[in-house]
């Protein structure tokens, strides 16, 4: 794989083809020709909108849409912002963190099952997963009101097998708010596991049950650290938007289980508090961002990175 | 069964496993002894590998038992087992480096210092220097090697080979023939070896059992396998035969007189399996011998004779195929030492050979004669 030392490309990993050594300059663009569309349509409404926030969140707290916003670098908005709201904070990573753990203990076995044991309904369970995607999530957040609602069947029944006492509901708890983001984003957690599991070799786990791993233990060595990559996505797609929600805690909760998307929501629509908004905006991203790198870091996967 | 059977013995008794309407295996019996080099050996599809499976514990038997030494292993978990295999596709773990592969089994174990036995086993293999290696970078004779180092490493009673060569090109296989080889008799484990390439079984196996349709044809020593096949599969599986088809006339002191075709030919009774009715005729294409004229044929010498209808001459040999007078054709390896002429297409011949080297094979009324196909290439290469 050694390529001839005067081959005039400036990039060492792609091995130079004949053909273009004629007429180099047409492929050495090629390739930044096709970035850019894409990278106009980040530069555009990414990079220029979170400049724009990053601005935004160093106003001056004292103006207002009426009176205009001075750009004063005031950095007092950040801690400001945290201190008045770190429940919320809190919350967002505690309900995601919960509704995370459920989705695992659902979604693993789920993608796992459909990968390796489903055999010809592999592909209609599979719809099934995704199915609920064609509705909206606006939808399927005011379906999931009716069945946690004090008259549905599901209060009765809790209530009946005493695991709700006589006056006790669902809705309006952070037991709705975890529910709903659960069953939310647990397909955004299933299909990257599903099409990891989905290519693991049956034969690796003969193999390791032949070389004395008992199925638990070849599900801890062989199974788990084969589907990381699919697991390591997957909590990603799940945690990431799940943290940042705020329809769930709006529609199932009571401004007692609000998260931060909603105060998010809230200084930008209602208290018009644009600095603030930015602030608690850019906190959030980086204390997500945080968490990732943490994660990733851990999960042993650096190719993500 | 054998009572004289070791400890370690791995024994099969009436074998069986069904996939609903199909028998895959059918009443197998088999004893392998303790230590020794065991092929399986037969045509993709005879049962072989599904044997293979049912002792790893991966398949359950559908009746039958298996037993290593007194010990009935039949419902053990695989990986209760003292068994280990060496499978096809070697499925090394992608995700671990040679040194993890190999280690695999002892920590499952719950060997802590796993370090000495498993540098040991890669130097066995000649892999030294390769620990931090993942499979996916090595070659597809390095990566055999690690699926065997990672095997071996556990001490296995017994050692289960599924076709570890057949990934590999030829050159490659016969050097890893030899090195099983050399490794089995370094590291004394029971190997039991499956494969279809019959001179795979025959070059490394103490002990080769030859299988068709889920049962074991024939069991014995290569040599004597080869020499004396108990049926036509064998004859005709394992090298090549002619096969003549004629019917036991009587006999003659300690020979059998068989007529085929109005021609009397006689055959030792030690080298016959029927001794009555209809039967085949066999003799091996390199146990022929061509003469220009009855003449010439040595005294108590068998012969036919017929026309040369093919030649080809491939180096070591030359491997004609005659034309008897009866309309069948016989196929004749003559080695090409000097010692004899050479005979053109056309040319009218005489096929001989000892008595001692033939051999008779019971026949079922409707079966013909059987000529051996002409090959250019080595036997065995083309399976």
């Amino acid at each position: 794989m050694s390529a001839p030392a005067h081959v005039p490309t400036a990039s060492g990993e792609q091995p130079a083809s004949p053909a273009p050594a004629a007429r180099p300059g047409r492929h050495r663009f090629l390739p930044y020709l096709l970035l850019l569309p894409g990278a106009a349509w980040l530069f555009l409404f990414f990079v220029v909108p979170l400049v724009q926030l990053a601005a935004a969140s160093l106003y001056d707290p004292a103006g207002s849409l009426s009176t205009g916003y001075a750009l004063t670098w005031s950095f007092d908005n950040y801690p400001a912002a945290l201190q008045a709201y770190w429940p919320q904070f809190g919350r967002s990573f505690w309900y995601a963190g919960i509704a995370l753990v459920l989705a695992l203990l659902m979604g693993y076995p789920l993608a796992y099952a459909i990968a390796q044991k489903a055999g010809r309904w592999k592909h209609l369970l599979l719809v099934c997963v995704i199915a609920p995607m064609f509705t909206s999530f606006l939808l399927r957040t005011l379906a999931w009101k009716t069945i946690l609602s004090d008259n549905g069947w599901l209060v009765g029944l809790l209530r009946d097998v005493h695991l709700l006492g006589p006056d006790g509901r669902l809705l309006a708890t952070p037991v709705a708010v975890v529910l709903g983001l659960t069953y939310n984003f647990l397909p955004f957690l299933v299909l990257p596991l599903y099409a990891s599991l989905e290519r693991l070799d049956r034969r690796l786990l003969e193999a390791s049950s032949d070389l004395y791993a008992s199925p638990l233990k070849t599900f801890r060595r062989v199974t788990l650290p084969l589907s990381m990559p699919g697991l390591t996505a997957g909590t990603l797609l799940f945690f990431i938007p799940a943290t940042g929600d705020y329809l769930n805690a709006e529609l199932l909760g009571t401004p007692n289980e609000y998260m931060i998307g909603n105060v998010i929501d809230s200084a930008f629509l209602v208290r018009l508090d644009y600095p603030q908004g930015a602030a608690l905006s850019f906190l959030l991203m980086s204390a997500i961002l945080a968490v990732v790198f943490g994660y990733l870091r851990n999960a042993g996967t650096r190719d993500v990175l | 069964m054998d009572p004289q059977t070791s400890a370690g013995d791995l024994r099969l008794a009436h074998l069986t496993k069904t996939f609903g309407a199909l028998t895959a295996v059918e009443e197998l019996d088999l004893t392998v002894p303790q230590g020794s080099f065991f092929a399986l050996l037969g045509a993709s599809g005879c049962g072989k590998t599904t044997t293979l499976r049912m002792v790893a514990g991966l398949e359950e038997p559908t009746r039958g038992r298996v037993l290593l030494g007194d010990r009935d292993i039949t419902r053990l978990r695989p990986y209760k087992r003292p068994v280990n295999t060496v499978f096809q596709s070697y499925a090394l773990f992608p995700h671990l480096d040679v040194f993890e592969n190999v280690a695999f089994g002892l920590r499952r174990r719950g060997i802590r210092s796993v370090d000495g036995q498993v540098r040991r086993m890669l130097s066995l293999v000649q892999l030294d220097g390769y620990e931090r290696h993942h499979p996916a970078q090595l070659s597809g004779g390095q990566q055999q090697r690690v699926a065997l180092a990672r095997a071996l490493v556990n001490h296995p009673q017994v050692l289960l080979l599924d076709e570890p060569l057949g990934a590999l090109d030829v050159k490659l296989r016969r050097r890893m023939q030899l090195e099983l080889k050399r490794i089995q008799t370094e590291v004394g484990i029971t190997f039991v070896h499956v494969t279809h390439d019959q001179e795979e079984a025959m070059t490394m196996a103490d002990t080769v059992a030859v299988m068709n349709a889920g049962r074991i044809e024939q069991l014995g020593a290569p040599a004597e396998i080869y020499e004396f096949p108990a049926t036509a599969f064998v004859a005709t599986f394992l090298g090549q035969s002619n096969l003549i088809a004629g019917d036991v006339s009587g006999g003659n002191g300690g020979d059998l007189l068989v007529t085929a075709y109005g021609t009397r030919f006689s055959v030792p009774s030690a080298r016959s399996r029927a001794d009555q009715g209809p039967v085949l005729l066999g003799v091996r294409p390199e146990k022929l011998r061509l003469a220009a004229a009855a003449g010439q044929v040595p005294a108590g010498h068998q012969h036919v004779e017929g026309s040369i209808t093919d030649a080809f001459y491939v180096g070591v040999s030359t491997q004609y195929l005659l034309r008897t007078g009866w309309g069948t054709e016989l196929s004749v390896f003559v080695a090409n030492s000097g010692a004899q002429e050479r005979f053109a297409v056309g040319e009218r011949v005489v096929a001989h050979w000892d008595p001692r080297h033939a051999f008779l094979l019971g026949r079922q009324v409707d079966e013909d004669d059987r000529t051996a196909p002409m090959r250019h290439e080595p036997v065995g290469a083309s399976w």
